[in-house]
């Protein structure tokens, strides 16, 4: 039943990050490509069209989490304290950002809300990264010093950074040079993301030239990706042990692989959405590889006094988890159903469309 | 570790006051929606439609606002309420995630529907996608009323050697006696914000001779769905759960009432005064002798245990806040059934669109429900202390164990200013939506 939720949370959050990481990527290169007027606002346009409907998957994640795994909900959203609240405030900056944009049509009001939409999601986008870079790095869980902890064995508190800026210092903060790496990652692969889903969905006079940022980016990812696993081993010597022992695990870095290397033949990929479903697979690839890297850890505990959280030891009650699997399977199957006909009613590109928005 | 709780539960506190505003008005509006896009498929007149598609515009700020403000009150359960959250999640994570998964999803996939998929669906299908918003977010209100309520009178629970609480039967969380008083008198008071909103734009307009056929309208819809919901707020809802309240946490329906020592021959009502802590009485009481006993167990004589019953551990933490928002929101309640009553009668009389006074008066109330539904939450939260978990888990067991109050100030006045600029951006909004009023769809 552990498992179960685990796989459903993971799939959830694969989703999230899928949908609200195009998103991000959308506000990234808006950020920095979008010149024009008519480009910004359509470009705005193909984010703020769906930001709520692919946010939902956050808050199914966000209860499901608390439903099944109480207290690595609660170990984790309080040891992280800070960056939760920062990326909080982040997505509603951003969301009003996209609301409000186009409610006045002066330069002044439309140029900040572009300013401000294109900076949280960049933001977000690194703290998300960093965030991934923290569960893979492990924490010094129940704050041991000499032997000895301070707190109960599965809390902890991180302070946004500590001097040393390393990941290998007794308290690392939540961001270090380790973290900071993986949270370029991200915003690299949600701005490679981002450039896609433009391309598919709209018909702005960049699309030409994201194919050249594609490609760009993809190679900057490359060298981003190799030099990361090499720094990892020093963050953690054993990280890839896992793999090594369940040797089809490496079906996940080989899904990360397929969407990397595919688009670095951007140039010849003819239709916009092989070149979004290859983004798509660089994020769950990222993702469930980095997941699978630790399982069944969840949270790994940098000192020898208390023990990693895993699944197994965070989860509730198996009642609970059992009652809930039976109405979770309907979720789920709803889930699916409202996004599939939603993205039929609303396919096509944007900007032939008449929302009236 | 005090002022550490201290601001853990003021920035909760303002966190969901201000979240609040938001879900109240799109609960009842929904409804009012689902009315107006009903009659234009029995009556085809247009200006029901154009009803139905001005106030779902409305509506979809509102959403918006409530999604962005509801997202943070998902994650403080678990940023500053650790403890809480690893000892209860077992059972009220059950609700919390039902809440996103089934309503939720429901209600923002279908108001994008119903925005932008009129012409591609026809009108019995937009009807159905106006339905399903109305469904998801009277859904949405259960379960986080069936969390709530089982805070309030916790059920279908054991609690394990180590102090977790553990689910036993997963049906009790929805039959708890707590949930459907509470779930009813919220929806119904959700209701009579949102008829007010309607009713008050519907005066301004009349007032502005503007859109004079939809200001009518508005208006008059405004006032039969307010002075129905305002009475059923009242009676059976407000009744029901006065009882519960008496029956399940006597305590604090003492502190409630402003009732300091047990009177043997019945219980006086409170009108005005106000509490001291000092002396333990009320100063400048007003009070009427015997009738609380006999709203309560229908006994003019029952006896009603004051404050001196209890010991001082077992009472609310804060007696004066959770007395006036009580009589606040009850005084509040009783003014809208009068002022509803007295639009209806000139409603029957055909005289309600010409006396500018009462206009007016509809047009300015516009805030005071939103008052009284957030002092109505003020009474059950502030009722429940000290506990989390009526009776069993202290509010002060439930804090983060590892967030300083440093922390939580920060966060607190981050929150503070960025809803402050929200709370700025969603006003203009609404009023340049209110400006632009409903126009009709060309076709």
């Amino acid at each position: 039943m552990e498992l179960f939720w685990y796989i459903i949370i993971a799939l959830v959050l694969a989703i999230f990050f899928v949908l609200d990481g195009y998103d991000f990527g959308t506000g990234i290169i808006h950020l920095f490509y979008a010149k024009e007027e008519k480009d910004k606002r359509v470009i705005a346009k193909a984010a703020g069209l769906f930001w709520d409907s692919n946010e939902v998957w956050l808050v199914a994640a966000g209860g499901m989490l608390f439903m099944a795994f109480p207290t690595f909900y609660a170990s984790v959203f309080s040891g992280f304290y800070l960056p939760l609240i920062i990326v909080l405030w982040l997505i509603v900056f951003r969301a009003i950002g996209l609301e409000f944009r186009s409610q006045f049509n002066y330069t002044m009001w439309t140029s900040i809300w572009d300013k401000s939409f294109g900076v949280s999601s960049l933001l977000l986008a690194l703290f998300f990264g960093i965030a991934l870079g923290n569960i893979v790095r492990g924490v010094n869980l129940g704050r041991v010093e000499e032997g000895k902890s301070l707190y109960e064995a599965h809390y902890f508190f991180l302070p946004l950074w500590d001097s040393s800026f390393s990941p290998l210092s007794e308290h690392p903060g939540v961001i270090d040079w380790f973290t900071l790496i993986i949270g370029v990652i991200a915003v690299v692969t949600l701005a490679i993301h981002g450039a896609t889903w433009i391309r598919l969905k709209t018909a702005s006079s960049i699309n030409e030239k994201l194919k050249k940022v594609i490609f760009n980016l993809t190679i900057v990812l490359l060298v981003l990706t190799v030099f990361s696993i090499v720094v990892w081993q020093i963050v953690n010597p054993n990280s890839l042990n896992n793999f090594l022992e369940k040797p089809y695990l490496i079906i996940f870095p080989i899904i990360y692989l397929i969407g990397l290397f595919g688009l670095l033949f951007i140039k010849k990929i003819k239709k916009d959405s092989h070149s979004f479903i290859l983004s798509t697979l660089l994020i769950i690839g990222g993702i469930t590889s980095s997941l699978a890297s630790l399982f069944p850890v969840i949270l790994p505990s940098t000192n020898a006094t208390n023990k990693s959280l895993t699944i197994y030891n965070t989860a509730a009650e198996s009642y609970g988890l059992s009652v809930a699997f039976n109405w979770g399977i309907i979720g789920i199957v709803l889930l699916l159903i409202y996004f599939i006909v939603q993205k039929r009613l609303m396919k096509g590109k944007i900007d032939k469309m008449d929302y009236g928005h | 570790m005090e002022d550490m709780i201290f601001y853990d539960r003021l920035q909760f506190a303002f966190t969901i006051t201000f979240h609040y505003i938001f879900p109240q008005l799109t609960m009842g509006l929904s409804l009012i929606i689902v009315f107006f896009k009903w009659k234009f498929l029995r009556t085809k007149i247009q200006k029901y439609n154009d009803a139905a598609i001005f106030f779902m515009k409305i509506f979809a700020i509102n959403f918006t606002m409530g999604v962005v403000t509801g997202i943070p009150m998902e994650f403080q359960f678990g940023t500053n309420w650790a403890k809480f959250s690893e000892l209860t999640g077992g059972i009220i994570g059950q609700t919390l995630a039902m809440e996103g998964m089934f309503s939720f999803f429901l209600e923002s996939s279908f108001l994008a529907l119903f925005i932008f998929g009129e012409k591609l669906m026809g009108q019995k299908l937009h009807f159905l996608t106006g339905f399903l918003v109305f469904l998801g977010s009277w859904a949405s209100g259960w379960f986080i009323l069936a969390t709530n309520a089982w805070m309030q009178h916790p059920v279908g629970f054991e609690i394990l050697d180590n102090g977790k609480f553990v689910l036993k039967n997963f049906s009790e969380l929805f039959s708890n006696p707590w949930l459907i008083p509470a779930f009813l008198h919220n929806q119904f008071a959700s209701v009579v914000t949102s008829a007010f909103v309607v009713a008050s734009i519907g005066a301004f307009y009349i007032l502005r001779n503007k859109n004079l056929e939809h200001g009518k309208l508005f208006l008059k819809t405004g006032v039969i769905f307010g002075l129905i919901s305002s009475l059923l707020v009242a009676f059976p809802t407000g009744d029901w759960n006065a009882k519960n309240v008496a029956k399940y946490q006597p305590a604090s329906f003492a502190a409630m009432e402003g009732i300091f020592e047990t009177e043997n021959a019945g219980a006086e009502i409170v009108l005005i005064g106000q509490p001291n802590m000092v002396e333990k009485k009320l100063d400048n009481k007003i009070a009427v002798p015997n009738i609380l006993s006999f709203l309560t167990y229908q006994d003019w004589n029952k006896q009603i245990a004051g404050m001196d019953q209890f010991k001082k551990e077992e009472l609310p933490d804060n007696i004066p806040a959770l007395y006036y928002s009580y009589h606040i929101m009850v005084g509040l309640g009783t003014i809208f059934i009068g002022i509803m009553l007295l639009a209806i009668f000139f409603l029957w009389r055909k005289k309600l669109y010409t006396i500018k006074p009462l206009l007016w008066a509809i047009m300015f109330l516009v805030p005071f429900p939103y008052i009284a539904n957030l002092t109505g939450w003020y009474v059950a939260e502030l009722g429940r202390q000290p506990y989390l978990v009526y009776g069993l888990l202290k509010t002060s067991e439930g804090v983060s164990p590892t967030v300083s109050s440093g922390n939580t100030l920060f966060t607190l006045l981050g929150f503070v200013a960025l809803y402050m600029l929200l709370g700025l951006l969603f006003l203009l909004l609404v009023g340049k939506t209110i400006h632009q009023g409903p126009k009709p769809i060309k076709h």
